[in-house]
């Protein structure tokens, strides 16, 4: 028996969502006292892989084909369930990331077990039932599940358990597999990146902006911050649909859903939809020029001011700390 | 081409979810329900493949008890042809999975539209469920869809990056923002809905896989540390703190 934490590949690196997994993957093994194995895919370099060995990956099982260098739910999902079945694994830990969300339904259903999507703290096992917390309503509630089921599949929401190193030696395993016919259904036919900057699923930090902006033109001084700060930048709904921003920078229920350390919201609103979608985020800084704005509610740092004159001023200080 | 969109009958997104006194339930009272926005741009999107020339029915489909009849004939307003309800008010995702896999086995569709999540359980594992149980190909996540020739062409959107799959039909693919415009529905079409079919169907027997235990608020927010506008300096020490600078 063991437990099997599925790591991501994204540009030949280990993602760091996955580093979440595996260090849920490890409290969970010592807490049913099993060792930890985990299961790559992609032709990335050993050292790469062996950065499993921090978070107390003992074993990972490498999975090369070039058939499967791009994500397709349905192969990947038969590739970790050849794994799991190959390690005897008692529980399988994904990280919630989209291909994560793509694949978990597919093992519950091939595997036969539970499955438990964005939980946020470790299972509790009691007189044979597994019970554990996760988000729903959008953030708006924590679910208490259960299960009788002995085997689960747990998909770690983003951002929400900390990545902590318990250092192992790591040994790899080169895993053969070959998808089926049946797994190989759908094809891609291009990759593209929507923009040169960091993804807002993956940004540290986000700089959001609204309908306080007035109008696209006044975005220099948002990407502007965003660029000192290495952050992504985010809008909200009403700006996107009116096309002053990418309909793929809108952040809230219905747009992109966020977990950032730092989320920065300049000239929103704060809408129940738009908190929907940024409510976990560690720590939310807003500005906004009424003091009524819902968002300070939301937040934890606020400041009441003109953006107009806010943003360049924290612009200028953030330059002269950077010196 | 015959399409199906599974619905979900959710609170409208503006709801303040509150908990029954004993915290096992959501507190329903006073909370209105509406089709799932994901859900609805599925739907958006098959009018619009109909409208542009692809005759075939349009079928809406939602696992849930009597009062999603309302939400289903929502979507009967905004123009589907015919509805479904499988009477069962689980929320398991595993037992709705395999009630639409039944269906669906029963009543084949070309093409099986979701949205990428339902905004209750936020979960995303309905679809890829469907999938392994009828066992068709599924693609989640599209901003947008075209069909052709047996096959569709979807373009994934995720982690900043997106995809241009090709997909035989029929396939289940699920729906986010950029799908289409959501559709609001016009007098003529309430008034159609009325007469317009709406099956209920018993649940199949299945034994589900998980059940919730209760619910919990999560903590409030401490208040607001308020910064004068003029001290912005301080925001500098916030993100130097968290590693940020
Ligand atoms: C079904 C549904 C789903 C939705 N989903 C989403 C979603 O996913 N994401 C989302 O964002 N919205 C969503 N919305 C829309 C949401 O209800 C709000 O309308 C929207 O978030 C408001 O955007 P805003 O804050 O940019 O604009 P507004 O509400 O117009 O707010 C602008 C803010 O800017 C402030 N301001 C103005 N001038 C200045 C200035 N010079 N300096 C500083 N502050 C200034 C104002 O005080 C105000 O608070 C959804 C709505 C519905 C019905």
């Amino acid at each position: 028996m063991a437990i099997l934490v599925f790591l991501e590949v994204k540009d030949n690196k280990i993602r760091k969502q996955s580093f979440e997994a595996a260090t849920y993957a490890y409290d969970l093994a010592q807490m049913l006292n099993m060792p930890l194995k985990a299961v790559c895919i992609g032709n990335i370099s050993g050292e790469e892989v062996q950065k499993a060995g921090r978070y107390g990956v003992e074993e990972v099982y490498q999975i090369k084909g070039q058939d499967l260098d791009k994500f397709l739910e349905s192969p990947y999902a038969s590739a970790v369930v050849a794994v799991a079945q190959a390690v005897n694994a008692q529980h399988v830990v994904v990280s919630q990331t989209f291909n994560g969300k793509s694949i978990v339904p597919r093992l519950a259903i091939k595997l036969g077990v539970a499955s438990f999507s964005g939980v946020i703290a470790l299972p509790t096992i009691a007189n044979g039932e597994i019970q554990v917390k996760r988000t729903a309503y959008s953030g708006k509630t924590i679910q208490i599940v259960g299960t009788k089921s002995t085997k689960c599949i747990f998909s770690v929401k983003n951002n929400a358990y900390k990545i902590t190193e318990n250092p192992v030696t790591c040994s790899i395993v080169d895993f053969e597999f070959k998808p089926s016919a049946e797994d190989r259904t759908v094809t891609v036919k291009e990759v593209s990146k929507l923009s040169d900057k960091v993804s807002l699923t993956e940004a540290d930090v986000i700089v959001s902006a609204g309908r306080g902006l007035k109008g696209p033109e006044n975005w220099g001084m948002i990407e502007e911050l965003a660029s000192l700060l290495g952050a992504a930048t985010a809008c909200s709904k009403p700006v996107a649909d009116v096309h002053w921003r990418p309909h793929h920078e809108h952040v809230g229920q219905t747009g992109i859903q966020v977990a950032p350390n730092v989320y920065i919201a300049i000239g929103i609103s704060g809408a129940i939809q738009h908190l929907a979608g940024v409510n976990a985020s560690k720590t939310i800084i807003v500005i906004n020029k009424d003091p009524e704005a819902p968002f300070f509610k939301a937040a934890d740092y606020g400041v009441v001011g003109d953006a107009f004159e806010v943003v360049p001023n924290l612009i200028q200080a953030i330059k002269s700390y950077k010196g | 081409m015959n399409t199906l969109i599974c619905i979900g009958h959710v609170p409208d997104t503006t709801t303040k979810i509150q908990l029954t006194p004993d915290g096992k339930q959501i507190n329903k009272e006073g909370v209105t329900f509406i089709i799932g926005p994901y859900e609805e741009y599925a739907i958006s999107r098959a009018l619009e493949l109909k409208e542009g020339g692809i005759p075939g029915k349009v079928s809406v489909i939602c696992v849930g008890g009597p009062k999603a009849d309302e939400t289903l004939r929502k979507a009967l307003a905004i123009g589907a042809d015919e509805a479904f309800r499988i009477d069962t008010e689980s929320t398991d995702s595993f037992f709705i999975a395999h009630q639409l896999a039944s269906f669906i086995k029963e009543n084949p569709f070309d093409l099986i539209m979701m949205g990428k999540e339902s905004i209750d359980r936020n979960a995303s594992e309905v679809p890829g469920m469907v999938a392994e149980l009828v066992g068709v190909p599924c693609v989640t996540f599209c901003s947008f869809l075209e069909v052709n020739n047996g096959k569709a062409t979807v373009r994934r959107e995720v982690d900043g990056q997106v995809e241009l799959l090709e997909v035989p039909l029929p396939a289940i693919i699920t729906a986010q923002k950029g799908f289409a415009e959501w559709r609001i529905a016009n007098m003529r079409g309430i008034m159609a809905a009325r007469t317009k079919p709406l099956k209920v169907i018993p649940a199949k027997e299945v034994e589900e896989k998980t059940y919730v235990v209760g619910y919990e608020l999560p903590s409030a927010k401490k208040s607001c540390t308020f910064i004068q506008p003029e001290n912005v300096g301080q925001i500098v020490n916030i993100l130097a703190e968290r590693g940020i600078l």
